[in-house]
């Protein structure tokens, strides 16, 4: 999968689950302050990229997920 | 073997109407953030209250509406997790306070699911045959567990009780309390904590919604599936009230469109093991669920520990 195809299945699931507009999304952009995503939607983003990614996302990694792009690498890393 | 059923509920709740611009005076934080977060408008707090106070009110109207009277009831067991008062237990100052005659009295301490697990409790204390009329109440003061200078939890917690008198079933009833389906993860037990000498409630807020919201739902179903009862059939479900956003998420995966998902702490707050009883004794009282109709309770909360049941509507 590449990183373009990751950043579409995250925008997919950003506005299912936050209501964030997909043009939005791009690797620099910040969830919480760029597309105001907060604490409790971005474990509802991480649930649904590991069912999306077939990857694990333990909660001590959360917090270093800042941006679309620290995503989209740890997924590629472990898909 | 005679099951038990729910003859009848009551509630408390202290006068005291906290809002979220009240709350706004003491922490950074306002009204639109613990709405969008938590969910809650407003919550009750204890003035001079203690928790048997306000449990033995709350027990006191369950008996009332029950047709029973104090002397009928020979077991009292008391969910909470904030008592300052040790001994004598909370059991046993309910039923000085309402004259109830030698019972069985005791207190049982899982946090938040505490109800759930007094009510299976209680339900196989009847099947066992050693008790006949209990009080199973959930009554909690986290006011006095909250530092209010901490605006992650002061925003959340409250107080209140809520009991529900059990009655044996007689043989040809439908059984009124479904199997419990009860468990913990004490590996992760320390996500939520009231620990050390003067305490505080402390917890992993983004620990606690992942597991909420994609644990529970299939052990709620085993609950459903346990008591016989199709999902889709369920009148209302009535889980603890941690987060409006918690209770979306267990209710989204339950697949139950039909059913009135309890949502008491928009004025309630999370009161920790009172939240269910007080939740279902207003949708009770305000006859929003019929007689006998199917119910999901479900309660979670520290220690990770967690319980539920289908219960059948007083």
């Amino acid at each position: 999968m590449t990183r373009d195809e990751i950043t579409a299945g995250l925008a997919e699931i950003l506005e299912e689950v936050a209501g964030v507009n997909p043009d939005d999304v791009a690797e620099g952009k910040s969830f919480t302050d760029d597309l105001d995503v907060d604490s409790l939607s971005m474990v509802e983003v991480v649930v649904a990229a590991e069912e999306k990614f077939g990857v694990k996302i333990p909660d001590n990694e959360v917090q270093n997920l800042k941006t679309v792009g620290d995503a989209v690498s740890y997924i590629e890393a472990q898909s | 073997m005679t099951g038990s059923r729910i003859l009848s509920m009551g509630h408390y709740q202290p006068s005291r109407v906290v809002t979220n611009d009240d709350i706004a005076q003491l922490v950074e934080t306002n009204d639109e953030w613990i709405r969008d977060r938590v969910g809650i408008v407003s919550r009750r707090i204890a003035g001079d209250e203690t928790v048997a106070d306000m449990a033995a009110a709350a027990a006191d109207k369950a008996l009332a509406n029950s047709g029973l009277t104090a002397t009928d009831i020979d077991l009292v067991v008391v969910a909470t997790c904030t008592s300052i008062d040790r001994s004598p237990n909370v059991a046993c100052r309910v039923a000085a306070k309402l004259g109830i005659n030698a019972p069985g009295a005791f207190d049982l301490n899982t946090a938040c699911s505490g109800f759930a697990y007094a009510l299976g409790t209680v339900d196989h204390a009847i099947r066992a045959g050693a008790s006949r009329n209990a009080l199973v109440i959930g009554a909690e003061k986290l006011s006095d567990f909250t530092d209010w200078t901490d605006r992650s939890t002061c925003i959340i917690f409250a107080d209140g009780a809520g009991a529900a008198v059990v009655t044996a079933a007689a043989e040809d009833e439908p059984v009124g309390i479904g199997p419990v389906v009860w468990g913990s993860v004490p590996e992760r037990g320390d996500a939520v904590r009231i620990e050390g000498w003067r305490p505080y409630v402390a917890q992993e807020g983004q620990t606690v919604f992942r597991w909420a919201t994609t644990a529970l739902a299939p052990l709620a179903l085993q609950a459903c599936e346990r008591a016989g009862v199709d999902p889709a059939e369920l009148a209302a479900f009535v889980p603890h009230q941690a987060n409006s956003r918690i209770i979306d998420g267990i209710a989204k995966r339950l697949n139950i469109p039909q059913a009135i998902i309890a949502k008491d702490i928009v004025e309630s707050g999370n009161t920790s093991a009172a939240s269910i009883p007080l939740a279902l004794s207003k949708l009770v009282e305000r006859r929003e669920v019929p007689s006998g109709a199917p119910v999901l309770l479900f309660g979670f909360g520290g220690g990770l520990t967690y319980a539920g049941q289908v219960v059948r509507c007083p």
